[in-house]
């Protein structure tokens, strides 16, 4: 590039707009390394409307969720608006106190955001125009708190309704704006606003409207806790001052307690504040209810396997307690399986994958056959059939779409089941088999959960239920099982409906067995007082177990048994973890290993991983080698590195220097035996200081005072 | 009592108003009048007001300038962040918008005096002019020239110009080491028992007589006067349970003149009250509910302090425990507690001089990250990799203000935390993920 001027300097080349690459859409990103680039684009499009429906569906959740609490903000803003234009004394008493709403949000900060997009949206459909929110990092100081407060009140507004008047005010305030930056040019805006609303108001002068003529002005403070108290108490002291002209109500999101407020805010300034406490839900019940209808349905066809759905729930239970984060974890998962699986192609809703089997090309067939999944159905059928399926394509797709609806089959009864067993076992005493459905299902994608020890033990706990709890957990299997269109199903619960209308109609049936069984227990029991041995003692307890075991059944117990063994033989049948099913690979996503790297990575062990083997990353054959040992033919930071490590907590430079010369001269292929072998010449130094500072950088030393020519380690072990 | 407010330059009748609004302060709002002087003449350049809070300053000033209607500009100097908005908020209201404009970007003291002589020459002062700066104390903080300036602003504007600063500390805390210009000294008292009964008094409840307000706030007093002084807190308390008061009054059990038996129906709420006097754990109107929600036995309703359960994520539990663990331990000691065969070392061995004191009661030390990450990864029980979560839990701990950076932020290497949070909240932690902390710690050895 060449410029007209004379004298030297940096010029600025903007690029011209043609130059400009055109920008790739999504989908050409998601073709890029995708792995069967026919169908990347059906994939594309499926990945694309699952995540939509995913992502709405959500949002539909979350918003239901803090439906309660958002509308018990909203009554708040409205009565205080409303009790501030009454003038009955208690509300003059209060007048000069700002009314303000702690809201205790938990720690999960990331999802908060969402909460209160949706608070300030619903504020100002119904409340008030006026809502402002605000966060800790944008008000460093108090002046950039005000700025923030005002423009956004004022710009807002501007921007929503354009009128010609708005505009008019608009060319005359810049110079306010940038000049004063006050409350009281807030309570001028305040006043025309509302005056202004007024006159057209007076014509109709219906009661509710009056009401509605001073909306409050809504101040959110996004994070309580980041905030500079200092900047805080100022800030509401200013605001205290102009109560009586603005109607401002503050709104605190507090991530901890709401004590933060007595320790962020002296007694003079809480004083001024009228604060009433709102806590939303717990983020686990949250998390709950986010699996609960997003993962534990068949609506949604992309399913995760046990090892990732472990990875997002540990990531979430140990790290975060971040619902945005599971779901963007879901997401990532999601766009993996579309993108590296080419059979995901054959993950949507039935009619569509049936559709799709037609279409299957013959590369995409050859990989069905390689599905480990599909390689021991084809064992387990005759030689005939064997041959047939992975020769004959027009049978494999027959095949394939009989698999599939048997695929969709297994997952509409699967959670039913599931939702089944959770609220049988979910009442017993020490939860063998977890209190919530997620662990349950964790279990039972891991391997039959029949064969599991807590569940054998749940079935005996069970079958010691007594018999009103067994009728309302039978009731609400009942519940569960009833909406589900499904031909086993349906049959279960007429099963079900029947046990328990026998179980119901025992009350009215004679009791017979009743003293004989009393009887039998209490009588061993009489012997026991007498006895002291502990041989004996033993020796009649299992007598007692024993007579216990082999008496009669009553018709309850024989009932319940029946119930329980009903139950078992559900769970037998449809809860088979999802690896014995054919074709699975369809829709599960199983590479745990991805998902852990991406969303919780580890960048310390990727960095020591390049500098003690820099063949992981470079791929050059002459940089292998056995045992954790570097080539000497290694980066000159591999090298360093590796001598560092060789050294304790203080590193003495000039022995550091010796030593690296010494493993690059033999990597030269300097004869031992000459003169200049290990000797540090100009080029070695800079290329030991080059490597030095950059292990500085790295922060695996840094210079240190307490001796001369000496660096401190940062990282503790060694080789 | 209004022989106390007289003055020759002013209308009687104004003066009685202002004696009406200032219950209990006629002999201060005296002597300001007498050191204002009349209207026309010269008053003294500065006058420097001083007293515990809800003392009425700002009220008395207020009222009086307000109902005499002489020129005056209130400036609350919490809201001036920057020299520039005090300049123009005095402008605005001595001279009007156009002179505030004339202002420049960023005004310096000579900016507003060269600005304010201009406008003083085109509409000189008949009368005097007073300047109010509440919340003098915060004009410390801002230029040094800025307080000595105002001190003396009558001579660098040349105009019948009157400061008057209001502040809750006295005048020694102000003076400025190159000396100034000595203001008035001028002392509002706090108010006496009696003083406080006739201020609360005044805002009755228009539907009682004043009588019975009068007794209300005489048992009020009687309950409150030992623990609390402050009117504004009284005035609160006072609007809070008064609506109990009257109760029986509304239920027709008694009448106004049964001092006795409205006495037995307030005592215990009062008594309640009084454990939260000062803190405000509830709003006004939640205390209102909770009054009629006792009724029905219900205490759901509880204090902002009775919310301290916070719940964390597991690691970020480890890492409060092992920032407790890092705060309250010598450093000395952590071989003692986390190496496996540290041999037997009593305490007394460890015992220095100054360490005899517990470490509890001199709060929590300062330590590096790595004695903060060593720590963590020999309490929590499984391995933990290295992962950038665990160190972005660090420092959302410290958004959250359960860990404190001492350190400067933008020290990159070897940053150093405090543990921010209580024995008590720690020891419930620890007891959410089975860890006994006490066994930990060197102070319970």
């Amino acid at each position: 590039m060449s410029t007209s001027s004379v004298s030297k300097g940096c010029f600025v080349f903007k690029p011209s707009a043609k130059k400009k690459k055109t920008s790739l859409g999504l989908e050409d990103y998601f073709s890029q390394g995708c792995e069967g680039d026919e169908s990347s684009e059906a994939r594309f499009r499926l990945c694309h409307d699952l995540w939509d429906k995913i992502k709405a569906d959500t949002e539909v959740l979350q918003d239901e969720l803090n439906r309660k609490i958002l509308d018990s903000l909203l009554d708040f803003t409205r009565k205080c608006s409303s009790t501030r234009q009454h003038s009955d004394w208690a509300s003059q008493m209060r007048a000069s106190e700002i009314p303000t709403a702690a809201l205790v949000l938990g720690v999960n900060v990331p999802d908060h955001d969402m909460t209160f997009q949706s608070l300030s949206d619903l504020l100002q459909q119904s409340v008030t125009p006026h809502v402002v929110s605000v966060q800790a990092k944008e008000c460093g100081a108090l002046k950039h708190l005000m700025k923030r407060v005002l423009e956004k009140l004022m710009n807002t507004v501007v921007a929503v309704d354009d009128d010609e008047e708005e505009e008019a005010e608009q060319t005359s305030t810049p110079h306010h704006k940038s000049t004063h930056c006050s409350l009281s040019t807030l309570c001028d805006w305040y006043n025309s606003k509302t005056k202004k609303a007024h006159t057209p108001g007076k014509k109709r002068s219906s009661p509710a409207k009056d009401e509605q003529q001073q909306p409050p002005v809504v101040i959110i403070f996004k994070d309580l806790e980041a905030f500079n108290p200092r900047v805080l108490q100022d800030f509401i002291l200013i605001c205290s001052r102009y109560i009586e002209r603005v109607p401002l109500m503050f709104i605190f999101g507090i991530a901890t307690s709401p004590s933060t407020i007595q320790h962020m805010l002296p007694h003079s300034v809480s004083s001024l504040l009228c604060i009433e406490l709102f806590q939303s839900l717990s983020c686990t019940q949250h998390l709950a209810t986010v699996i609960d209808k997003m993962i534990l349905t068949h609506h949604f066809p992309f399913k995760l396997n046990g090892k990732v759905m472990q990875v997002l729930i540990s990531i979430f239970l140990y790290h975060d307690f971040s619902v945005r984060n599971f779901i963007k974890g879901v997401q990532l998962a999601l766009l993996e399986h579309f993108h590296s699986q080419p059979l995901s192609v054959l993950c949507c809703k039935k009619k569509q994958a049936l559709l799709n089997v037609t279409q299957l090309s013959q590369s995409d067939l050859e990989k069905i056959r390689q599905l480990p999944s599909f390689r021991s159905y084809v064992e387990t059928q005759e030689s005939e059939e064997q041959v047939n399926l992975l020769k004959n394509d027009t049978h494999l797709k027959e095949v394939c779409t009989k698999l599939l609806k048997d695929l969709h089959k297994y997952h509409k009864n699967y959670y039913p089941v599931l939702r089944c067993l959770h609220t049988l076992t979910s009442s017993l005493p020490r939860y063998p088999l977890g209190k919530q459905i997620r662990e349950l299902h964790l279990i039972c994608l891991e391997k039959n959960v029949w064969e599991n020890e807590d569940y054998q033990s749940a079935m005996k706990l069970l079958k010691m239920l007594a018999k009103d709890e067994l009728i309302t957990s039978l009731q609400r299997c009942i519940e569960i099982l009833q909406p589900v269109k499904s031909k086993r199903m349906r049959n279960a619960c007429v099963q079900l409906e029947d046990l328990l209308t026998k179980l119901k109609q025992l009350d009215t049936a004679p009791i017979e067995t009743v003293p004989s069984v009393e009887e039998s227990i209490t009588s061993p029991l009489k012997n026991l007082q007498k006895k002291t041995n502990l041989f004996q003692l033993q020796k009649t307890l299992l007598e007692m177990n024993e007579s216990r075991r082999a008496k009669k059944l009553s018709p309850f117990e024989i009932l319940r048994n029946e119930a329980i063994e009903f139950i078992d033989s559900l769970v037998k049948s449809h809860l088979s973890p999802p690896e014995c099913q054919t074709l699975n690979e369809v829709c599960y996503y199983g590479s745990s290993g991805s998902v852990r790297r991406h969303l919780n990575a580890t960048p310390r062990t990727s960095i020591q991983a390049a500098l003690s083997s820099p063949y992981y990353f470079l791929q050059n054959d002459s940089l292998k080698s056995e045992d954790g040992t570097v080539s000497n033919a290694a980066p000159d930071i591999c090298i360093a590195y590796k001598l560092h490590l060789e050294c304790g907590r203080l590193i003495n430079l000039y022995d550091w220097l010796e030593a690296y010369s010494i493993v690059v001269s033999a990597a030269e292929g300097v004869d031992p035996e000459s003169d200049s072998y290990g000797k540090v010449d100009e080029v070695k130094h800079a290329r030991f200081i080059r490597a030095v500072s950059e292990l500085e950088f790295l922060g695996f030393i840094k210079s240190t005072k307490q001796k001369t020519d000496h660096v401190a380690r940062l990282t503790w072990g060694g080789c | 009592m209004t022989a106390l407010l007289q003055h020759p330059g002013y209308e009687e009748e104004k003066l009685q108003r202002v004696a009406d609004q200032i219950p209990c302060r006629e002999v201060q709002a005296g002597t300001l009048l007498s050191l204002m002087g009349q209207p026309e003449q010269c008053s003294f350049p500065s006058i420097f007001i001083y007293g515990h809070r809800a003392t009425g300053k700002s009220h008395v000033m207020n009222v009086l300038l307000k109902e005499l209607e002489l020129p005056h500009a209130t400036v609350s100097c919490v809201e001036c962040v920057s020299v520039a908005l005090l300049f123009e908020q005095v402008l605005l209201s001595f001279f009007g918008g156009d002179s505030a404009s004339q202002l420049p970007r960023s005004p310096s003291l000579s900016d507003f005096v060269r600005i304010y002589r201009q406008q003083c020459s085109q509409s000189a002062a008949k009368q005097t002019r007073y300047i109010v700066m509440e919340k003098a104390e915060l004009l410390r903080d801002t230029d040094a020239n800025l307080l000595p300036a105002l001190l003396r602003l009558r001579e660098l504007v040349e105009d019948n110009v009157s400061v008057i600063l209001l502040s809750e500390i006295v005048w020694d805390k102000f003076r400025p080491n190159t000396g100034c210009f000595e203001p008035i000294l001028l002392h509002f008292p706090d108010y006496s028992k009696g003083e406080l009964h006739q201020v609360l008094s005044q805002d009755r409840h228009p539907s009682y007589s004043a009588e019975f307000y009068s007794s209300y706030i005489n048992i009020l007093l009687g309950v409150f006067y030992s623990v609390c002084r402050d009117l504004r807190e009284l005035r609160h308390l006072a609007a809070l349970n008064f609506s109990k008061f009257c109760e029986p009054l509304e239920e027709g059990k008694a009448k106004e003149s049964d001092t006795h038996k409205l006495w037995k129906n307030i005592e215990p709420h009062l008594k309640k009250a009084m454990q939260t006097v000062y803190l405000r754990e509830v709003s006004s109107l939640q205390w209102e509910q909770m009054q009629e929600m006792e009724e029905q036995e219900t205490k759901t309703m509880r204090g902002l302090s009775a919310h301290t359960h916070v719940e964390l994520p597991y690691y970020s539990k480890f890492l409060l425990i092992a920032a407790y663990l890092a705060s309250y331990n010598p450093a000395r000691t952590d071989k003692r507690f986390f190496v496996k065969h540290h041999g037997k070392i009593r305490k007394t061995n460890f015992l220095k001089k100054n360490e005899k004191t517990s470490n509890h009661l001199l709060g929590p030390k300062p330590f590096a990250l790595d004695r903060l990450l060593a720590i963590f990864y020999s309490v929590v029980d499984s391995r933990v990799a290295p992962t950038a979560s665990i160190f972005s839990q660090i420092s959302s701990l410290v958004t959250l203000q359960l860990l404190s950076q001492v350190s400067h932020d933008d020290q990159l290497d070897a940053p150093k935390y405090k543990c921010a949070v209580s024995m008590d909240f720690i020891c419930a932690i620890s007891r959410t993920v089975n860890f006994d902390i006490v066994k930990y710690l060197y102070d319970f050895l």
